[in-house]
């Protein structure tokens, strides 16, 4: 019966384990040597803890049924112990020794963790700043601006330096690394690595008011080689939109860009300089819109010009068409074939290969 | 002073009598009785307890299936803001406060509290608080930026309306209440015990009250000033926490934190209190190590004061200061771990009754012990940086929290029902109460914890249906409707048997102290002659003589002035009948007074604001000048059941 048992508890276990092993923001599977650590003490305290949780039950349980009172018991009076010194000195040392057992490794990786110094190491700097409800992302070594989308090389340190614009955010991708706040008025760094490639989940973990749910990000890693291929490509982005295009549907989005007022919270790198919103320098080459919330689809850029507020509630986009504007289809047509003409030439593959994968995990 | 042929003072005449009505609305309005009052706590309390649940509830609902919008997220963030600030200051505070009004003095052998009027003023300012907070319902919108508040999301920038407004000032009057109240219960602890009552034969519940006490006393100050900087900042745009102007967003972590932590053990110890009453009566043994269980308590008390900055493990304090609080943190282990062991020692060779509320108390400790141990993996700073904000931190607080704090407080309600009310609560009903909430409980918050490993953090209105969440979400809302049935299964075992229960006599369970020596419900005066006391447990030892005293002490040799004194108040009461102070209005003047001044510090009003502190004032000054009066009753003309 206990064998039976203790395969049910561990068939569980290796079936929970299994399911959340599965999941897209997952603590369990890591893929960089910050979640890892963090991991490695989760687990051992985690077993520590079924260890005193079955002790501590299971005698609960024993002395409930041992000592049940039975009908003979009504008149007799139990031993009356007050207490005994021996087991109250070990139980009170148990837990200690336990506790040192689970400290040591503790302090070892905190000290570890907040590490800031590392020798004969390239390390890549990114400006992470936080706002209600998106994350810029600046590479100051490389002059890159983006947003919600950071693009990291595999088995590389990457510095980020965290700030915040408004209110109180948290950095968070489950399966790089645990948490950092980003502060107003408050210098905070992390250092992060993926050793895979992939296109991992982030979000806001620290409650920042009404789109708090909706405040989520990606980090793409890529091998180093295409890491570069990246960056050197993004400058011709951001010359991408002063080229003529021959395409007069891009034209005019690029007029009612300016038109319709999106040029003043938004930059484009060498056409307009907003800052209230993300830089949309990149946005044909994302993966997502809306602080990672949709696939950045051709309907799904649309919908978002047609009604933010409907698709991510209480964040700063207007609405920038009534109902029964005779025109939105049109201009929104035209701003979409605009923003999506903001890549660079030899990453629309890249993009499309993207969209497959994110179709299968999409938000919506 | 009038004295009429007994001695006694007659009330004084005009503007300053004080109210006599012994029945109605009045005499709710002015009572001092503490066990009157502490039954206006439980009503007071279970009410917002309720409607804390409900917003849980509303909460649940929402997050039942992904990508719903039942309720949009400025709501969503006004019900858990809301559900946090009323479970913590306007539920499970003020239920623990019940039962300390209630009990506290019944257990020291006295026969009120040290103040009574400042009793009746802390509860009246604590509904007051409560009322006002809630009253942003209706008044422009419920405060949302979550029971912590943290800055700057709590400045005028962000938060325009005046819902931070009620929040703040709804504190502050409940931070009054509540340093109002510890002040007198420390003092009544202290100074009010019964003859030969030492400090080591108090019992166990009231131990923990006392180290409660303090823990308010030197808490809530922080929170003070917290708060009043917020008001400041809000009020009068100072920048204590506005950045833009440099400010310091995380000063208001530190605060908050600093009264935050200790306000857990102000949750838990009284719980813990009630646990180590039950457990030695239901299983006929006395509380094994009684010396090390109020140690323990005293430590984690004071270790309270030594871990907040466990709440900002990820706000980049640095290194050093996460080692250290770590390390603090892990330290309370050892305490908690102390007291579990000396429950189960309780247990040990015992002849266990599984009454209902023995279950709670045996629930408590298997469910506290899951919260405790969660409790120490979050200790684990680097690992903590995973779980923090998440849902995980969700589990960990609720199992610290309700099979924590409310099955205690169960525990308790079940275990002292027919001491309040002179009536039992019917067993069956309340097994399948404690079923259905144990149950529900564990479906509703068990899998919280998958949900925050894998990811999901906490305070988001709603989730996408590809992270992985839908099957937990939807288990745990249902798990929480099961809690919420149990709870109504509670309501009604009460009701009932209001009604309908059968009498209980003075001690139903068999029990240990002083308040099973009276008769349930107690009379006016508590004690018709003041106890000495022998022994820790002293009603135990007194139906058992031949287990003889537990210590090596007598009549002689304990406190030889104090049994003079007690005597001397014996035979005068006998003469001349129980002195008992008389009602007053001014306490509920005062917190009048709070009240008004509140909403007109809310929405800034010059005239609202000098009305409300014209009636403080007032109501203080005829206070201070109402004079002795009060009543003797006399314990030989029967029995007198103040309700």
């Amino acid at each position: 019966m206990s064998i039976l048992r203790r395969c049910c508890f561990g068939g569980v276990l290796v079936a929970l384990g299994q399911w959340a092993l599965a999941q897209p923001q997952s603590t369990f599977d890591t893929v960089g040597p910050v979640a890892e650590m963090q991991l490695d003490l989760f687990m051992l305290t985690f077993w520590l803890a079924i260890g005193v949780f079955v002790l501590v039950a299971g005698a609960l349980g024993y002395a409930v049924w041992r000592f049940r009172a039975r009908s003979q018991d009504a008149r007799a009076l139990p031993p009356q112990t007050h207490g005994n010194t021996i087991l109250e000195v070990s139980w009170t040392i148990a837990p200690a020794i336990l506790l040192i057992v689970i400290g040591i490794p503790t302090v070892r990786t905190i000290w570890q963790l907040e590490q800031r110094h590392f020798r004969d190491e390239e390390v890549i700097e990114v400006n992470a700043t936080g706002h209600q409800w998106w994350w810029a992302f600046e590479y100051p070594d490389l002059g890159i601006v983006t947003a919600n989308e950071l693009h990291i090389p595999t088995g590389t340190r990457i510095h980020l330096n965290l700030r915040s614009e408004d209110v109180i955010h948290s950095f968070w991708v489950p399966r790089i690394a645990g948490k950092k706040d980003l502060i107003p008025n408050q210098d905070n760094s992390l250092w992060i690595k993926s050793n895979e490639v992939g296109n991992f989940y982030g979000q806001c973990a620290e409650f920042c008011q009404t789109a708090h749910a909706h405040m989520r990000f990606r980090v793409i890693a890529r091998p180093p080689e295409e890491f570069d291929a990246w960056a050197e490509r993004f400058g011709e982005v951001s010359s991408a939109p002063q080229q003529v295009s021959s395409n007069p549907l891009v034209s005019q989005g690029k007029e009612l860009f300016k038109q319709k007022g999106c040029a003043g919270c938004h930059t484009v790198e060498g056409y307009s300089e907003g800052k209230v919103g993300p830089s949309l320098t990149d946005l044909g080459d994302r993966t997502t819109i809306g602080a990672g919330i949709l696939p950045n689809t051709e309907e799904n850029l649309a919908a978002w010009l047609r009604n933010p507020q409907a698709l991510k509630p209480g964040n700063y986009m207007p609405t920038l068409w009534r109902e029964d504007d005779p025109h939105a289809n049109e201009e929104i047509e035209a701003l979409v074939a605009y923003l999506h003409s903001l890549h660079s030439n030899g990453r629309m593959a890249l993009q499309d290969e993207l969209h497959d994968m994110h179709e299968e995990t999409a938000w919506r | 002073m009038a004295i009429d042929s007994r001695g006694v003072a007659a009330p004084r005449q005009g503007l300053l009598t004080r109210p006599s009505a012994k029945r109605g609305l009045i005499s709710w309005l002015t009572t001092v009785d503490h066990k009157r009052i502490g039954i206006l706590y439980f009503l007071a309390g279970f009410i917002f307890f309720v409607a804390g649940g409900v917003e849980a509830l509303l909460m649940r609902i929402q997050l039942a299936r992904p990508e719903q919008e039942i309720i949009n997220p400025d709501l969503y963030n006004q019900l858990f803001t809301m559900h946090g600030t009323t479970m913590v200051f306007l539920a499970i505070m003020p239920l623990s406060a019940a039962f300390f009004n209630f009990l506290v003095p019944l257990m020291i052998g006295s026969r009120d509290v040290a103040f009574p009027r400042l009793n009746a003023f802390s509860f009246w300012t604590f509904l007051a608080g409560g009322i006002l907070l809630n009253s942003s319902w209706f008044l422009g919108g419920a405060p949302d930026a979550g029971w912590f508040g943290y800055a700057p999301m709590t400045g005028v920038q962000y938060s325009p309306g005046t819902g931070i407004d009620f929040w703040a000032v709804g504190l502050q009057i409940l931070g009054v209440a509540s340093l109002v109240s510890a002040l007198n219960f420390l003092v009544t602890i202290v100074n009010m015990r019964a003859p030969g009552m030492s400090l080591m034969r108090m019992p166990l519940f009231v131990w923990m009250a006392l180290v409660v006490q303090f823990l308010i006393i030197l808490a809530f100050p922080a929170l003070t000033i917290a708060l009043f900087q917020l008001f400041m900042d809000r009020t009068f745009l100072t920048h204590f926490f506005n950045p833009v102007a440099g400010g310091m967003p995380i000063m208001w972590q530190h605060l908050f934190w600093i009264f935050g932590h200790p306000e857990v053990y102000i949750l838990i110890l009284p719980a813990m209190g009630i646990i180590s009453e039950v457990l030695p009566t239901f299983s006929r043994k006395p509380l094994f190590g009684y010396p090390v269980v109020v140690l323990s308590g005293i430590f984690i008390g004071f270790m309270g004061f030594a871990v907040w900055s466990h709440h900002m493990f990820t706000t980049g304090v640095g290194a050093a200061a996460n080692t250290a609080f770590a390390l603090t943190t892990m330290t309370i282990a050892i305490p908690t771990g102390v007291k579990i062991f000396n429950w189960l020692g309780t247990l040990w060779n015992g002849h266990i009754r599984l009454t209902t509320p023995m279950l709670f108390a045996l629930g408590f400790i298997a469910m506290f012990t899951i919260g405790g141990i969660s409790g120490v993996m979050h200790s684990v700073a680097p690992a903590d940086a995973q779980q923090q904000d998440t849902y995980f931190v969700v589990a960990h607080l609720h199992y610290v929290l309700i099979g924590g704090s409310l099955f205690g407080l169960f525990s308790g309600f079940y275990y002292w029902f027919p001491k309040v009310t002179g009536k039992m609560l019917r067993e069956s009903t309340g097994k399948w109460a404690f079923w259905l909430m144990f149950s529900g409980f564990n479906i509703a918050f068990f899998p919280m914890h998958l949900l925050g490993l894998t990811g999901m953090p906490r305070r988001i209105y709603t989730y996408g249906e590809s992270l992985g969440w839908n099957l937990w979400n939807m288990m745990s809302t249902v798990g929480a409707f099961i809690l919420a049935f149990g709870i109504l299964v509670f309501f009604y075992n009460v009701v009932r048997d209001l009604r309908s229960g059968i009498r209980a006599g003075n001690d139903p369970w068999d029990a240990r102290t002083l308040e099973w020596s009276i008769p349930s419900p107690p009379p006016a005066y508590n004690f018709a002659e003041i106890p000495y006391v022998e022994d820790r447990d002293p009603v135990w030892y007194k139906k058992h003589p031949e287990l003889g005293h537990i210590e090596e002490t007598d009549r002689g040799r304990t406190g030889d002035s104090e049994v003079r004194m007690a005597e001397q108040v014996n035979s005068y009461s006998q003469s001349h009948g129980i002195h008992l102070p008389g009602q007053s209005w001014y306490p509920f003047g005062v917190s009048i007074g709070l009240f008004v001044g509140g909403y007109a510090a809310i929405y800034h009003s010059l005239p609202m604001g000098l009305f409300g502190l014209l009636v403080v004032i007032g109501s203080i000054y005829a206070w201070a000048f109402e004079g002795v009066g009060g009543e003797h009753l006399d314990p030989s003309q029967g029995a007198h059941h103040a309700y």
